[in-house]
Order: structure tokens, then C-alpha cells, then sequence
């Protein structure tokens, strides 16, 4: 038949492994410590699903392969490789298909990655946070700096062109001071690529705990100074915590790095997101994009034929072989233009305006355009550096319901 | 029915002091409802009552005793609101009885209000028959509560029923006292007709049910009646009287009953409470004495959060007004709230209640502006405008000069507080006019106070700085000229019409300097620094600045979820939703409100 000749499509897969050698403070992502036949039985269950999906493979080849957690790279190399190799019996990789394995320092040897470069892997995203061990020790990290860099050295080593490093600001005890040397500490490396994500203090983390309050502030309280200090919440810990930077030195912060990154060659292309020409994400950049994507794994989320949808979260039922899909939801045409405008707005390219955009939009896109926090340039519309630093408000005015489609 | 046997009666008591709590054991034990239709307070009979503990709509019950004499009698119970602000109903229930039960609290004594209340009574020529509630309380004191009835009222007491309501100890006595001590009404049965209205409602059925008492002649099915004060007219439906809950239709009613009459009116504006009912083929003379046309005194604007919803808040407006005469509204425009209605109340607690009613029975999301009372303007023209909207005041230049309300106020204190109360007062920008003791640890203030100080929070203020000990009561006493002024604020430079409210110019600075320090508390971050700002005329008299926001962003989404990134800019949206959009500013709808609340500590 015509169709089998016809050009596949593209998809991404995104790969969950919701294992760590322990939970830091901050983190709310679906992972947790668990013995090694609990990640055995996990490994078989992924391969399972990812076989029970192969029909996909008829319709789509891969275009990038995002491997994420958790820590991915506490798998056993060996474990990587079934899970790679059972995608590549079920779908067609293709050839320069972006492959990226997340990985923490202390997991990290020089055969898992020489295995890993054997699978493909031509990407790695390692989480460092900050190059202070003191600041380190407060996230709950299980690594130090000292050890990162042994890890750095050994995916150079073991012939990795393509590396991203994982950097958080806005944390306790951390000054303007302690992050430029961050910054620099990290761009002597010479990493490709590099995230710095502003630390978000989510529910149910015991940094939430201990400084949840200001997490609360960003629209109902933010009338209220930015408190310096901690937050005396009944049944926290009494331990000295030191106080979370205020928004003015956050921000500072954030231009910081976006200085001193474009200063060393990076782009911002992205919110959070510095790379080196060439050097962006492939994997995430699909997500602003709305390209489609599937995901294995508990709780792992997927965007295909028009719906968004995301696998349940119980690693008992997943183990078993259930893999029950959540949170359904078919994307009307209003989804899609509002996901367009709030994903594609996060990229530095921006989102390129139609006509139907500027007609339901006027209104936002003249006010914002007029108050410099939006700019159009070339038909593209992005988000200013100011326009970021206040992106959720200005975004949340691009969500449409359904009837204002219509008119 | 033989006049002698009837005995029409209310119960009147300051709030709390146990007077549905009697009613309710004078319903049970006169035998005509059993223990198993009785609800918790059976004349209390809406939730909205129910839960404020207080009686906003005169109700009726009629009852049969069988007293000790052996002979039956039909009592006519005749509830009355408690609150001051629905003092002429009050009246006018009074003016359909021949006597009143006082209830006062064994432990708290005289009130304010009882005083008011039995005064009320009083002129209208009441036998007023005293009974001592709550004696089960550990601090009951009855024989000290006996001998101020008798030194400040100037009533007999000393062998005033000592009851419990609660429990019904010698509630009897009470029933006894009814028969012997309350005159059973008069009137002639053959002479024209004259009824005094002193309640109506609707009913959807058999339209306006007018709540009457026959004073002279008799009604029944087919008379053809004329209201005497508004002139409308009707033929009678049915005629009949109040079962504890229901109406029970009869033959005919005649001079000394109280009952209803339907006679399919559409409009409870046609059944004013104080008018009298006469008949049109044989009319009375001289209507009876008191009535009055009643005026709301208190004014705000009632906007619906959801712009779309304005149609429904004016079909909710027209159904209560069905039911509540003295409810007024009508339309407004204001620039930051869009359309809404300017509505007329009695008093606070009137407008509170609609408030309430419109939120909760008719599910609306309401956006209130700052109440005001009813300015008079003398303009230079000879022209007076009775104001009821700042936003309408004209140009200070066209201003010759202004009027505000003031009301006489009666303020029962014990002795340790007269100091701050009188602080109060003098804030309030009081005029003291004098003081008695009560007794040794019991005064009476008495002030004159200007009607816009004590419709905000003057009760709360009153409360607290007297630890609860305070009671206040007052009435309307004219206007009397006064330096006002209007205060606007701008928010980012604009103008917001909605936040502008007249004050005495003495305190306009002081109230402007709260004004803007709550707005900046009320008014979130946006995305530019927000001057706040109080102005007389174009003087600004006071500054606060909403910072600007410094963050808002999210920095990572976790493997492609973004569902859960747009539930969160959806919770964000949902957030704008309720704030009104003034210029550049989103403005939160309870900012509106909050400036009622400056004094809140």
C-alpha cells in the first residue's frame, strides 16, 4: 500500500526512571530510593510497555530519546542497554536521532558510560545544582563538587561532545557571590550546554516546609516584602536554615548567569535553557514546540494524536504490568492556540503570528507589545528579558476558552 | 368570636435576651403544635434569620389557650423584628397589639434596646407586662433586675414571672399573666372598616398575603377594599388567620382579630406596613394614626463580579423587592465596575442581609461599594440634590453647602466605660447631649451622631471597647449642615469612581491615609510599580506605591507535563477573573469592600 511507503513522523520518547540513591530537599519528581530487583522488575515492566506500544512504530520513527528521572544513571549499564535496545526492536531510531541520559555525579563510571556511548547515547544532562558544597549539602545533594568534576572528566573521557549541566539559583545561603562563582567554576568546563533553573519551592518537599510560605506569595500575598528569612511554620525544623535570597538578588541572579553565559558563547533559547549553537536541546525544545512525544515510565507524559495524557503513577500496578493512562485530555482548537502561545513563548525564537493570533490576541498583543514585555520582530513574537522575569502573568492571559475561539 | 377571649400580644426584649425562645414555648404549650412540627424556633422561620439568631420579618402565629379560669382564648402573638434598623415595622407591629410581654435577661438587666423598645411600647398605649428570663443562669440575679425594671422603667415587677424559656420553668405564669393582665382589644364589629397593615409577603399563588389587624368593622371574601395611603384597590380573596406556620382561611375577620387577606395584589408596594385597609362601599373617616412612607437611609452600589450576570442580579433585585418594600434600586454605570444598581436600605444590617440573600439564594458574586447615607447638596442655584452616589456630587464651585443625616443615639453602658465610649463618640464626631445613671454602674448616654459615622463599624467599635458591654440604639433625627467633602482615589493615576465616598473634611485626610494603606495591602503586585493615592478636589492628601512584581516565572517543566503547567496558569487566569480591570490595574473585588473595614486593627 501507498501508506507503508509513506514518510514516517516524527516522535520524541521520553523514558522515566523514578529511582535516586535518596530524595533531596527540593524535589517533588516522581522518584524515590528502591532496592535493585524493585529497579530489576521496573526495567522489565518498561520493556514490556515499550513493546505493547510498537504498533506506534508503524506510523512514527524516533527523533530524540530523553531518558529522565530520578537518576537515570543509577541503572546498571547493562539495564540501559535492554531498555534502548528493546525501542530500537520496537521503533526506528533514526540515525541522528538526539539520544540523552540524565545523570547525577557518584553514579558514574567509566564502563557505564563507555556502554552508554555504545548504545547511542550521544548526550548527557548532568545534575550538579551548584559548585558550593555547602549549598550542595543544604539541597540534600549526595555529591560534592569535587566528585562532579571526577564525573565531568570521565564523560569527556569517555568521548561525550554533548554535555549539559544542571544548575539551580535561588537557594538557601546562596549569594550573588557564591553564584557567579558558579557560573564561572562550570564554564571553565566548557560544558555545551547548561540549565539554570530558578528554585521552585513545590508542595510536599521539605524545602516547601521550611519556606513554603514565600512559594505562596507569587500573586495573592506578593504585596508583601519578599521575606529574607525563615519562615516559622509550626513543626518545622528549628535547625538554622539560611534564608532564601529575595526576588530582587533572584533575579539579579538570573541576569547574572544569562550575562556571563552569552558572554561565553551561550544562547538562551529557552526560559531556563543556555547552549551553544547548535547545542540545544533537541528533546525539550519539541516540548515548547508541541511536537508529539510518548513517554514510558510511571507518570510519564505524552502528547500524541491531539491528546495529552500521562501514565498513572503507582509503581505497584506498573510493575505488574498495568499501565493505566490518567489525566486524558483531547486538545480542542483553543488548547492548541493557547499551548502554542505559552509553550513556543518560553523559546527565544518565539512563536511565529498568524493571522488568527492577532485577530483573538489583539487586545494582549498591543498592551504588552506597548508595555515592553513582549516584542514582535520578523513576524515572531517572544517575551522581552523583562517580559520573562513576570512571564506566568503575562502567559496566563494567552490561556482562551473555548467561545472566544469561535467569534 | 367574642372580643373578651382575645388576646393580641408581642414580645419584646433586647437581642439574646430569650424572646423566640419564649415565643416557641408559648406556641408548644398552648397545645396547637406538637413537639414534632416544632423546629428549633419556630417563628424564626428563615435560614438567614435562623443563623444570625435574630427576626428580620415580623411573623404572626395565633394560638388557643385553655387557661386556669377554665375559659379558652385565642392569643394573637405578634412577632417583631429586633433591630433598630426595621424600627418603624416595629412600630407598626406594636400599634396591632394590646400589650407587650418585656423579656428581660436575669443576668444582663436593661438594655438600650429594651429601653427603646418599652418606650415604643408605651406610646402606643401598651399594658406592658414584665417577665424575667434565663433565672436558671449561675448568674442570675432576678430581685436586682426587678428593682431596675421598677427604677428605670417605671413598671411594676415585683411579682413579674420568673421563668426559664429554655427549659419552660413557669412559662405558665407567663400564659396567666397574658389572659389577666393584657386587655382584650375593642372595636365595633358594625362600624366601616379599618385595618391596619403591619406585614405583607408574597406568595406566587395567591399574590400579596397583607398581615392585618381589624381595628374596626369586618372583612371577608368578596369586600372590596381601598388602601387609604396609596390608593390601591382590590376585591378580597380570602381572609383567614395565622396556624403556627401555615395560613388557615376563614369567614370573616372583624374588629379585635388579627389575620390576613389576599385579594390577588401583585405588589407589596400596594400593601404598605402602617396603612389602613377600609372598605370602598362603606369607608372609614380617618385612617389610622402613624403611618409613613418608609426611606432607605443607607445607599451602596451592587455590582455583579461577572459583568454577564447584571440581568440576573436585577431579576434577583425585583424578587426580593416583592417582599420588601423599603428595598430600592436602580440603575448604575460606573467605570470600574461596569453596570450595576445603586440600592437604597434601611440600615446596615438591612443591606447585609440583601447582600446575603442575593449571594446565597440567588448564587450571585457581588462587588459592594463603600455604603453611604443621603447627602443634601444646596447648590448656588437654589437647586437641592439628594445625593446617593459620591460620583454624582457637582462641582464644589456649584456647591452653596451640605447636609448630612444625624440620628439621636442611646448609648447603656456601665459606669467603667463611659470614657471610652465617650472617646468614641467624640471621634465619631458626636455631640453630647447628656447622661443619667441607671443605677450606681449603669448610664445612659445620649448623643447626637451624624448617621454616616455609625453605619460602618460604630456597633463593632462600641462592642469591643466596652467588652461587649455597651447597648445602642437610636433614631433618625434630621439634617443639620456639615463640612463634607468628597474623597476620591486613583489608582495609577485614575480616577476610580466606585472608591469615592463623601467624609467630613476633618477627617478626610486621616481617612485617606487608611484608605491607601489598606488598597496597598488589598491590591497584589503587578507589572508596574501602582501609585495609590487619596485626593480632595484635585489636592492628593495621601500616597502609598504597590511595588512593582519582581518574579513570576516557572522555570522547568518536568518530562513534558505540561498539563500541569497550564492548570497552573489557568489557577493564574482564574485569579484576574475576580479582579476588576481599572486602566492598567487589576483590582481584586474584595479591595471594594474593604474600605469599610479601615478600623481593623
Amino acid at each position: 500500500m501507498v501508506d507503508g511507503l509513506a514518510e514516517k513522523k516524527e516522535l520524541e520518547i521520553y523514558i522515566h526512571i523514578p529511582f535516586c540513591v535518596r530524595k533531596c530537599a527540593y524535589c517533588d519528581f516522581l522518584s524515590a530510593p528502591a532496592d535493585k530487583e524493585t529497579r530489576g522488575r521496573y526495567v522489565e515492566a518498561l520493556k514490556q510497555e515499550i513493546r505493547e506500544s510498537r504498533k506506534l512504530g508503524e506510523t512514527y520513527e524516533v527523533s530524540t530519546v530523553f531518558v529522565g528521572g530520578g537518576t537515570p544513571s543509577l541503572l546498571e549499564g547493562r539495564q540501559l542497554a535492554e531498555i534502548l535496545r528493546e525501542l530500537r526492536d520496537d521503533f526506528s531510531v533514526r540515525e541522528q536521532a538526539e539520544i540523552t541520559v540524565e545523570c547525577n555525579p557518584g553514579t558514574l563510571d567509566g564502563d557505564k558510560l563507555k556502554s552508554f556511548r555504545d548504545l547511542g547515547v550521544n548526550r548527557l544532562s548532568l545534575g550538579l545544582q551548584s559548585a558550593q558544597n555547602e549549598e550542595l549539602r543544604l539541597l540534600g545533594r549526595i555529591h560534592t563538587w569535587e566528585e562532579f568534576l571526577e564525573s565531568f572528566r570521565l564523560t569527556r573521557e569517555a568521548g561525550f561532545s554533548n554535555v549539559n549541566v544542571d544548575l539551580m539559583f535561588g537557594l538557601p545561603g546562596q549569594t550573588q557571590k557564591s553564584w557567579r562563582d558558579t557560573l564561572n567554576r562550570v564554564l571553565d568546563l566548557e560544558p555545551e550546554h547548561i540549565s539554570a533553573y530558578s528554585l521552585i519551592l513545590e508542595e510536599g518537599t521539605p524545602f516547601f516546609r521550611q519556606y513554603g510560605e514565600r512559594a505562596e506569595d507569587s500573586h495573592e500575598k506578593s504585596g508583601q516584602e519578599t521575606m529574607a528569612g525563615v519562615s516559622e511554620k509550626k513543626g518545622a525544623p528549628r535547625e538554622p536554615f539560611p534564608g532564601l535570597p529575595d526576588e530582587d538578588t533572584e533575579r539579579q541572579m538570573y541576569e547574572d548567569a544569562r550575562e556571563r553565559l552569552e558572554a561565553a558563547g551561550f544562547v538562551r533559547y529557552e526560559i531556563s535553557n543556555f547552549a551553544k549553537p547548535g547545542r540545544e536541546c533537541r528533546h525539550n525544545l519539541g516540548y515548547w514546540r508541541r511536537e508529539e512525544y510518548k513517554g514510558f515510565g510511571i507518570g510519564a507524559a505524552s502528547l500524541l494524536g491531539g491528546c495529552r495524557f500521562r501514565n498513572q503513577e503507582k509503581l505497584g500496578p506498573y510493575l505488574q504490568g498495568q499501565f493505566a493512562v490518567t489525566d486524558w485530555e483531547e486538545l480542542t482548537p483553543a488548547d492548541d492556540l493557547s499551548e502554542t502561545m505559552f509553550l513556543g513563548l518560553r523559546t527565544r525564537q518565539g512563536v511565529r503570528l498568524t493571522r488568527e493570533m492577532r485577530r483573538i490576541y489583539q487586545k494582549e498583543l498591543e498592551r504588552y507589545q506597548r508595555q515592553g514585555f513582549l516584542l514582535e520582530e520578523k513576524g515572531f513574537l517572544r517575551l522581552t528579558d523583562r517580559g520573562i522575569d513576570v512571564s506566568n502573568w503575562i502567559l496566563a492571559d494567552f490561556l482562551i476558552e473555548e467561545q472566544m475561539f469561535d467569534i | 368570636m367574642d372580643q373578651g377571649k382575645i388576646r393580641n400580644f408581642c414580645i419584646i426584649a433586647h437581642i439574646d435576651h430569650g424572646k423566640s425562645t419564649l415565643a416557641d414555648r408559648i406556641i408548644e404549650m398552648t397545645g396547637l403544635l406538637t413537639s414534632r412540627e416544632m423546629q428549633a424556633q419556630v417563628l424564626d422561620n428563615m435560614e438567614l434569620e435562623r443563623e444570625r439568631g435574630i427576626t428580620i420579618k415580623a411573623q404572626t402565629v395565633r394560638t388557643v389557650y385553655k387557661a386556669r379560669n377554665g375559659e379558652e382564648y385565642i392569643f394573637n402573638l405578634i412577632d417583631t423584628p429586633g433591630h433598630v434598623d426595621f424600627n418603624y415595622e416595629v412600630s407598626r407591629s406594636l400599634a396591632a397589639c394590646d400589650g407587650a410581654i418585656l423579656v428581660v435577661d436575669a443576668a444582663q438587666g436593661i438594655e438600650a434596646q429594651t429601653l427603646a423598645n418599652v418606650y415604643l411600647a408605651l406610646d402606643h398605649d401598651l399594658d406592658v407586662v414584665p417577665v424575667i428570663n434565663k433565672i436558671d443562669l449561675p448568674s442570675a440575679e432576678p430581685e436586682r433586675v426587678i428593682d431596675e425594671i421598677e427604677d428605670v422603667i417605671g413598671l411594676e415587677a415585683q411579682d413579674a414571672p420568673r421563668i426559664s424559656a429554655k427549659t419552660g420553668l413557669n412559662v405558665e405564669e407567663v400564659l396567666e399573666a397574658i389572659v389577666e393582665r393584657i386587655p382584650a382589644p375593642g372595636g365595633e364589629v358594625s362600624a366601616p372598616l379599618k385595618a391596619l397593615i403591619f406585614d405583607s409577603v408574597y406568595d406566587s399563588y395567591k399574590g400579596v398575603i397583607v398581615f392585618c389587624r381589624i381595628k374596626e368593622g369586618t372583612v371577608k371574601r368578596g369586600t372590596p377594599i381601598l388602601m387609604m395611603a396609596t390608593g390601591a384597590t382590590a376585591e378580597v380573596v380570602e381572609v383567614g388567620y395565622f396556624g403556627a406556620g401555615q395560613f388557615i382561611p376563614c369567614e370573616e375577620l372583624s374588629a379585635g382579630m388579627v389575620g390576613y387577606l389576599t385579594a390577588s395584589i401583585k405588589n407589596v408596594k400596594d400593601t404598605m406596613v402602617g396603612d389602613t385597609i377600609t372598605s370602598r362601599e362603606k369607608p372609614c373617616q380617618e385612617p389610622l394614626p402613624g403611618y409613613k412612607k418608609v426611606l432607605p437611609m443607607v445607599y451602596c452600589g451592587m455590582y455583579p463580579a461577572d459583568g454577564a450576570k447584571y440581568p440576573d442580579l436585577r431579576d434577583a433585585l425585583e424578587k426580593l423587592q416583592l417582599n420588601d418594600a423599603s428595598l430600592q434600586f436602580e440603575a448604575e454605570t460606573s467605570v470600574a465596575l461596569g453596570f450595576g444598581f445603586r440600592c437604597g436600605f434601611l440600615g446596615l444590617l438591612h443591606l447585609e442581609i440583601i447582600q446575603e440573600r442575593l449571594e446565597r439564594e440567588y448564587n450571585l458574586d457581588l462587588v459592594t461599594t463603600a455604603p453611604g447615607v443621603i447627602y443634601k447638596v444646596h447648590k448656588t442655584n437654589g437647586e437641592v440634590i439628594e445625593l446617593t452616589n459620591p460620583s454624582n456630587l457637582p462641582d464644589p464651585s456649584e456647591i452653596e453647602y451640605m447636609e448630612e443625616p444625624v440620628v439621636s443615639a442611646e448609648i447603656m453602658v456601665t459606669t467603667e466605660f463611659i470614657g471610652s465610649i465617650m472617646e468614641l463618640c467624640q471621634e465619631r464626631r458626636g455631640n453630647y447631649l447628656g447622661m443619667e445613671y441607671m443605677e450606681e454602674t449603669r448610664a445612659l448616654l445620649r448623643y447626637e451622631l451624624p448617621l454616616n459615622e455609625i453605619i460602618y463599624d460604630f456597633f463593632d467599635a462600641l462592642k469591643s471597647r466596652s467588652r461587649g458591654y455597651a447597648s445602642f440604639d437610636y433614631e433618625m433625627k434630621g439634617y443639620v449642615q456639615s463640612e463634607l467633602v468628597k474623597l476620591d482615589i486613583l489608582i495609577n493615576k485614575e480616577e476610580v469612581d466606585a472608591l469615592s465616598f463623601i467624609v467630613h473634611s476633618g477627617t478626610a485626610y486621616e481617612r485617606g491615609r487608611k484608605m491607601c494603606e489598606k488598597l496597598k495591602e488589598e491590591i497584589p503586585r503587578q507589572l508596574f510599580e501602582i501609585p495609590i493615592q487619596a485626593a480632595v478636589g484635585s489636592k492628593i492628601i495621601a500616597r502609598e506605591t504597590v511595588k512593582a512584581m519582581r518574579k513570576d516565572v516557572l522555570a522547568k517543566c518536568y518530562g513534558g507535563d505540561i498539563t500541569r503547567k497550564k492548570k497552573l496558569l489557568e489557577k493564574q487566569k482564574e485569579g484576574k477573573k475576580r479582579m476588576r480591570q481599572v486602566g492598567n490595574v487589576e483590582i481584586p473585588q474584595k479591595a471594594f469592600m474593604s474600605v469599610l473595614k479601615l478600623d481593623d486593627k
